[in-house]
């Protein structure tokens, strides 16, 4: 069973242990940069990247404001074609439903395609708990999945790994779970491949149970689509007898032809490729190909109570291509564990208090996971202001308001933690707003500067422990325009 | 009440401050992208498509009909391939000149069988240039899923011009979504280990991927 | 062409010089330069910290010391951007909370009018050469808010390779945040911390004696992050670059 989340201290806690681990650091940093380049390349490729962002985005936003009527057709469509639709309005549910329709097959264990919202719900140790065991079958999740790890990126759950780590635990663990590594396995990315090929060759062929996501669902059709690179969500969706996808209610669309934007926003965006090597797109079950049972659980978990938020809804435009972790200077330092999430990076600061809300640590600190740099939005090919809504969390966790949580409205109270902080900004705009105050302020700070020392006590340790403090001038520059009317009489600065 | 009609319900409530509008989903989204990159002739999208192809590690081949039987039987004697799946309505002149013992495509194989094929040749429904995606729609010459998915070495024939489209926009106006589709754009790869890409994990590692002019294309149409 | 200095109230308090250089270069190229004595702060501590409501009355004080001006001039690229940017998202909020158009209203006249220095430079004077001299090798570091929200682009670039005598050398990674992001610096110190290093160790790899940029809140921390470290490189705001000349050069 993989680590899960709960209990995750503090992002800035986290984030203390992740920027003095070397190895991590220079593991994500290669890794990030290496894709970085290679998005950039990708999508300077094509000359309408702006006018395609903004199609994904009003697609996006309209399938959002008409979702209970799409949500309904997809249903219509799915059913048509011979599959059934579950729906699921938390985590227990969604597992209670895979779980029982796992019974139903009478099997013990079940292949998985990558997918998030699986490791949303933490469907694997829900499975474990029944005696049902759930093999990942991506390879990066594999190695989380071998190394009782936790994910830490959207796309590549191991990027905190380099490849002689990942030898190590293939070597290590391989065994314990079926097909041992092969003897004198070396680090080359090839050979690690190769390894987790074998592994799980003997799994897919004899799999009667899948379970997937997917990255899209067409109302108008009932088609779903999985964007992969390996083959092995070809094999979870085809081989096996019966298939089980578990979906959030956001993934969908609501024609056959919106994907022209997404099938190329999101490959450019997430791998870097004009188009990743699978793409597998179904629709409800077909006679003697692939599986002749498909269900369809339709999940929310969070993302009405999302929806529910004015400014904050944006997020659920999200496609998980990623990017925004690949560009984030925050991520890249921290790690994806520091976000206690399967959602890692700007994109999880933003979902992760949306769908869990902020009554925990870790969730409350993610709106504050971020400089504000604006490198995220900047790479979103669905234009999420992901600042914007930082900032919109930031005010709710401060000020308290009306939230929507299990589809009920109530009133948060402002963060307990918060009160030195309010009582400053408070002042501080007391001050602001009368030149005066501001005024004597400056003054006297200037007048005791010998007294200032270079480092800060208290809260102000913060800053001073790895900057030094600005020396404080001999006057504010609006005693010199006074002393000097506006520079004309300048005989030099105060000293 | 069921978990339908509550989720239905956080829907609406969740949207009440969201205006009526009735603009139609046509007129609601602007689409302002190309439906195609770049002016080409069909001479140059096809080649655009092999280049594509090669770029993402797929074998490219070009051929006449012609020549295509004695193509595909050197490529399979290359491989040194013994058996090769084969879907119900493969064009037989394709294979006339080839050796290797024919697997037919059935339903009741099982995926143990399917292993022990070393290779398989299919049609394909479309190929997309700007991409180097080849499309397969399980159509009779295209065959089921998974008999492109399990052997480790893939001929996947493609007719020039007549099957290559430009770009995305194109394919999706000719693929029909009820049927099961497949896009492959090169053989299996993985990004998984320090975001670098390597070919070959679950899918075929060898990709062999033949553009075909002339008459095989010219007879069909007839 | 009279315009109003919107110092900013780090650069009042903490970056005097900043400002005496601006008054001198604008003066220098024929623009009278008022700073009027009511300004205080355009509130985006405040408003970045989720203290919106806090920052409004900050907001309708700008909007009132501005409002008459033909143009607002500041060298600080990030409160450059609150008020450009964000000011007409909190009359947007102000509005969805149903308390009208009176915000979004008061601060419209001051949005369009705001500049950031070199913005003005270049696009409103319609200079690159400002007749500056500054004898050394510089590499520059385009800030956040003033590469992304204001779209800065490479009107930075093109006045210091216009300067005299000045050197400009590249910077790695120069798109990346600096590790600032105001209350940031305090909420997360350690990542902070860390990339304030990375960048200040790019800086200091170019070979420059300057990095140089157009906001003294990132110049503080990459500064402080400097002389922690014991670097020889230093942190100038762009405009002392500009107003040094020949007969009056910057220390």
């Amino acid at each position: 069973m993989s680590g899960t989340f709960v209990g995750m201290p503090a992002f800035p806690v986290a984030a203390h242990d992740a920027v003095r681990n070397e190895t991590l650091r220079g593991n994500l940093r290669h890794a990030t940069h290496t894709i970085r380049a290679k998005r950039a390349k990708a999508v300077a490729e094509v000359s309408d990247w702006a006018e395609l962002r903004e199609a994904g985005k009003r697609i996006k936003d309209h399938t959002l404001f008409h979702l209970d009527r799409y949500l309904v057709q997809l249903e219509e469509a799915v059913t048509a074609a011979g599959g059934t639709v579950h729906w699921a309005a938390d985590a227990d549910e969604a597992n209670r439903i895979v779980v029982q329709l796992v019974k139903e097959t009478g099997e013990s264990e079940v292949v998985k395609v990558k997918s998030m919202a699986t490791q949303e719900i933490g469907l694997n140790e829900a499975l474990e708990e029944e005696g049902i065991r759930a093999y990942e079958t991506d390879l990066a999740e594999l190695i989380v999945q071998l190394g009782k790890d936790r994910p830490s990126h959207i796309l590549v759950p191991a990027i905190h790994r380099n490849r002689g780590e990942i030898r190590e635990i293939f070597t290590r663990e391989m065994s314990e779970w079926g097909r041992p590594a092969p003897e004198g396995l070396t680090d080359t990315p090839a050979e690690l491949a190769e390894a987790a090929r074998l592994h799980l060759r003997e799994k897919f062929l004899r799999a009667k149970v899948g379970v997937s996501g997917a990255n899209f669902m067409i109302a108008e059709t009932g088609t779903l689509v999985v964007v992969e690179s390996e083959g092995n969500g070809r094999m979870c969706l085809t081989l096996p007898e019966t298939l089980i996808s578990v979906v959030g209610i956001e993934k969908i669309l609501p024609t056959w032809r919106d994907l022209e934007v997404f099938l190329q926003t999101l490959p450019r965006s997430s791998t870097a490729e004009r188009m990743n090597p699978y793409t597998s797109m179904w629709t409800g079950t077909t006679d003697e190909d692939g599986p002749q049972n498909f269900h369809l659980v339709l999940l929310d978990n969070g993302r009405t109570d999302t929806l529910a938020d004015e400014v904050g809804r944006q997020a659920l435009r999200c496609i998980r291509c990623s990017a925004c972790l690949n560009v984030c200077p925050v991520y890249e330092r921290a790690g994806g564990h520091a976000y206690g999430s399967v959602y890692p990076g700007p994109i999880g600061a933003i979902l992760s208090p949306q769908l869990r809300g902020t009554a925990s640590e870790i969730d409350a600190s993610l709106p504050y996971a971020s400089s504000l740099c604006g490198a995220c939005y900047e790479v979103c090919p669905v234009a999420i202001d992901i600042p914007e809504v930082l900032v919109h969390l930031r005010e709710r966790i401060v000020e308290g308001g009306q939230v929507t949580r299990e589809g009920n409205k109530v009133i948060l109270k402002p963060a307990k933690g918060h009160a030195a902080e309010r009582a400053a900004m408070r002042a501080a705009r007391w001050a602001f707003g009368r030149p005066g105050a501001l005024r004597t302020g400056q003054r006297l700070a200037s007048r005791t500067r010998r007294f200032h020392p270079r480092t800060l006590p208290g809260p102000g340790r913060a800053w001073s422990e790895s900057r030094d403090l600005p020396t404080l001038p001999a006057e504010p520059f609006r005693d010199w325009w006074q002393r000097t009317q506006g520079g004309n009489t300048d005989k030099g600065a105060a000293k | 009440m069921s978990s339908r009609e509550r989720i239905l319900g956080r829907v609406r409530r969740a949207l009440a401050d969201v205006p009526q509008d009735d603009t139609s989903y046509e007129q609601a989204v602007p689409r302002e992208y190309l439906r195609e990159h770049g002016d080409r002739s069909v001479e140059q999208t096809v080649d655009l498509l092999a280049e594509n192809l090669a770029d993402y590690r797929a074998l490219v081949h070009r051929t006449d009909a012609e020549e295509l039987p004695n193509l595909i039987m050197r490529l399979l004697a290359q491989r040194g391939s013994q058996s090769v799946l084969v879907p119900p309505e493969l064009p037989p002149e394709w294979m006339s000149a080839a050796g290797p013992t024919r697997v037919h495509d059935r339903a009741a194989s099982t995926p143990h069988e399917l292993d022990k094929v070393e290779s398989v040749i299919t049609g394909c429904a479309i190929a997309i240039a700007e991409t180097g995606t080849i499309v397969l729609d399980g159509s009779p010459d295209q065959g089921r899923r998974r008999i492109t998915l399990v052997p480790d070495h893939h001929i996947c024939v493609v007719r020039v011009p007549d099957q290559v489209v430009s770009s995305v926009p194109q394919a999706l106006e000719r693929l029909d979504p009820t049927r099961p589709l497949t896009w492959i754009s090169g053989p299996s790869a993985t990004s998984d280990i320090e975001l670098d890409r390597v070919e070959g994990v679950h899918g075929p590692r060898t990709l062999e991927v033949v553009l075909v002019s002339g008459r095989a294309s010219a007879e069909e149409n007839a | 062409m009279r315009v109003a200095l919107f110092l900013t109230c780090v650069n009042d308090t903490l970056y005097p010089d900043t400002g005496r250089a601006v008054v001198k270069l604008l003066t220098r190229l024929g623009v009278e330069v008022d700073f009027p004595m009511a300004q205080t702060c355009c509130g985006q501590a405040h408003y970045n910290t989720g203290y919106r409501h806090e920052a409004e009355p900050l907001a309708r004080h700008f909007s009132d010391v501005f409002g008459e001006y033909e143009a607002i001039v500041t060298p600080s690229g990030s409160c450059g951007a609150m008020v450009r940017e964000l000011y007409p998202r909190m009359g947007e909020r102000a509005r969805a909370e149903g308390r009208g158009d009176s915000l979004a209203t008061t601060l419209a006249p001051v949005v369009p009018k705001t500049y950031e220095l070199t913005e003005f430079l270049v696009d409103v004077l319609g200079v690159t050469d400002v007749g500056a001299y500054y004898p050394h090798t510089v590499t520059y570091h385009p800030t956040c808010h003033g590469l992304r929200s204001l779209g800065l682009g490479d009107r930075p670039r093109k006045l210091l390779q216009s300067v005299k005598g000045l050197e400009l050398v590249e910077l790695p990674g120069a798109d990346e945040c600096c590790g600032f992001g105001g209350t940031f610096a305090l909420k997360n110190p350690d990542v902070s911390a860390a990339m304030g290093t990375d960048k200040v160790r790019n800086a200091e790899s170019t070979g420059a004696e300057v990095l140089c940029a157009a906001d003294n809140s990132c110049l503080m921390h990459i500064g402080g992050t400097m002389t922690r470290l014991g670097t020889g490189i230093r942190p100038v705001h762009i405009a002392e670059i500009l107003a040094s000349t020949e007969e009056e050069p910057a220390a």
